[in-house]
């Protein structure tokens, strides 16, 4: 691995740790209102100064990567788990059931992703499991034709066949004999995608569609603050900050990973 | 020639169907009565009464999604909430500001793009590449509703060279083109990088240079025009879905268009005005990706063959 991707996972690790002990670090509550400390420039008491509401702006970017990093890996996941499977079984199968399941696919790769993840947003009350569903009801079907591709040049390998004669179950074929098969794609697929899902999740909570206030995501403390920008640009700077050093470490990750394994997925 | 465009016309129609069902799906699942949803209560009786009509509960769910089709075909988007007044008519009138700046943002990304990008692919593995390689990572990394308030904070709040927001003449189009371009001419500038590199390798030209061609031409003919195909294609994903409104960089700089629509409707609850823009933008999305596809079948003479001989 090249030295950027070793230093991207060094600091998505040091991101992670740091949201994960976000209590230890900083001992102001994120959403604590304190009148006395209204658009505190940076100092060394407020490393990333204050907002219009006097709250300390360092401990909303700890507490809120906490939301915008763990719905972002979540929806991930779930993209992963359902593409997987519905890629695997598609494959497999073929038949009526492939042609359908990747109608599905088509259709949905066909739209706008942003536009139909907002489409899905609106229709269910706004939150985190909002978000994450959002993305993961988009995200699933580039999952499901690229794990559908793979399975196709697998299906008649020799050791599917020697399964087979062997008298195993096709349950039993795909899930311990192919879905292992599978891994190093779907973890590079995996970070190749999750910058975007990074991005997403910051875009919906801009968009007001994620978490409710107060509780702050990297997203929705920059919507919220935005009007501040000239009198206390560093209310919306480090938050876009945050979300940008993780989009590109997961973006550099996920290059690296993918020649690593040398695996050719198209851009 | 005529035979395909009919094909790839004809191909169009599934998936225009699958892509209004899925949004007739979507307009079912808003919370509430679908039809309120698609007019709202402050609607006038007979509008209702003929939204009921076409998509009302009492009809059986296929019935209900031919009438939306309908609906959909007479230009019945449904009304605004708010103001009452036909989703369709604010998106005609709309698309104008959004053409325009999906238009600025390509005019800066695609030369910029193909530039670095070609640079990057020439002087594989220079200093050059390196920048330009993490340029192209950052961008496509950007927030763009932070890259465009910092934009603005630079340009419009401290150096007061352009104003922040507003929707007009060219000094107002140029920061938001700025930051849409942005995310585009970094995949721009990657994609351009990665096939060039490809080709470079191709026996063709080591073929050519053994000939004596100067390398510019080399690059600019041999080479570029056999990279034209993802480059292409990725200028058209861009380029269309920038014209169903750039949500977020329409908001940040208050550019009247359907991307701004898009997020007042997501703010105020306005179903129809977000199903509206979702369905219009989708369509366009498609068609200009159904044009794309008709433009390689000019651009590229493999692509003709291998459709002959299928």
């Amino acid at each position: 691995m090249k030295k950027a991707g070793k230093i991207s996972i060094a600091l998505l690790v040091v991101i992670l740790l740091f949201s994960l002990f976000a209590p230890l670090i900083s001992h102001y509550d994120p959403d604590k209102i304190d009148l006395d400390t209204i658009k505190e420039p940076p100092s060394s008491k407020h490393f990333f100064g204050t907002d219009n509401k006097g709250r300390d702006i360092f401990s909303r970017v700890l507490y809120g990567g906490r939301i915008s990093i763990s719905v972002a890996l979540i929806a991930a996941f779930l993209s992963m788990g359902i593409g997987l499977i519905v890629g695997l079984c598609s494959g497999y199968f073929g038949g009526k059931i492939d042609i359908a399941i990747m109608a599905m696919v088509d259709l949905i790769l066909s739209f706008p992703s942003f536009l139909l993840a907002i489409g899905v947003s609106i229709i269910l009350p706004p939150g985190i499991y909002t978000v994450m569903v959002a993305i993961a009801a988009v995200g699933w079907a580039s999952f499901a034709r690229l794990i559908r591709g793979y399975i196709l040049t697998l299906r008649e390998a020799p050791f599917v066949e020697a399964a087979r004669s062997l008298g195993c179950s096709n349950i039993r074929i795909v899930f311990v004999h192919l879905m292992p098969q599978c891994i190093s794609l779907t973890l590079v697929m995996m970070g190749l995608k999750l910058g975007g899902y990074i991005l997403t999740e910051a875009s919906l909570s801009f968009l007001g569609l994620g978490a409710q206030p107060p509780t702050a995501t990297w997203g929705s403390m920059i919507s919220a603050n935005r009007a501040y920008i000239s009198s206390a640009p560093w209310m919306v700077f480090f938050p876009g900050l945050m979300i940008a050093i993780t989009a590109v470490c997961c973006n550099i990750m996920g290059d690296n990973l993918r020649d690593r394994f040398s695996v050719k997925i198209k851009e | 020639m005529g035979t395909y465009l009919v094909k790839k016309l004809i191909l169009l129609i599934p998936l225009l169907f699958g892509i209004t069902l899925l949004t007739f799906i979507l307009t079912k699942a808003l919370p509430g009565d679908p039809v309120l949803s698609m007019v709202g209560e402050r609607a006038q009786p007979e509008v209702i009464e003929r939204i009921r009509n076409e998509i009302g509960a009492d009809k059986d769910v296929l019935r209900q999604y031919f009438g939306y089709i309908k609906l959909l075909l007479q230009g019945e988007f449904g009304r605004s909430y708010y103001t009452n007044r036909k989703v369709f008519d604010d998106l005609l009138l709309k698309f104008p500001h959004t053409l325009k700046l999906a238009s600025g943002a390509m005019i800066i990304a695609i030369p910029v793009g193909l530039l670095l990008g070609f640079i990057s692919a020439y002087r594989r593995e220079s200093i050059a590449d390196r920048i330009i390689t993490s340029i192209s990572v950052t961008g496509l990394s950007l927030p763009v509703f932070w890259s465009g308030l910092l934009i603005m904070l630079f340009f419009s709040l401290t150096l007061k060279i352009f104003p922040p927001s507003g929707t007009g003449d060219i000094k107002f189009l140029i920061l938001p083109s700025i930051t849409l371009s942005l995310p585009a001419l970094a995949t721009l500038a990657r994609v351009t990088r990665s096939t060039l590199i490809e080709i470079f390798d191709l026996p063709f030209v080591t073929a050519a240079r053994s000939k004596g061609i100067a390398e510019f031409k080399l690059t600019t003919i041999h080479v570029f025009k056999n990279a034209l195909i993802p480059i292409v294609t990725v200028i058209g994903l861009d380029f269309g879905s920038y014209l169903n409104g750039a949500v977020l960089t329409e908001t940040i700089f208050g550019w009247d268009g359907i991307g701004r629509f898009t997020m007042e409707g997501i703010i105020k609850r306005d179903y129809p005005v977000v199903m509206g823009c979702i369905i219009t933008g989708t369509l366009i999305f498609v068609l200009i990706n159904t044009v794309v596809d008709i433009v390689y079948h000019y651009l590229d003479p493999r692509i003709r063959l291998h459709e002959k001989s299928r």
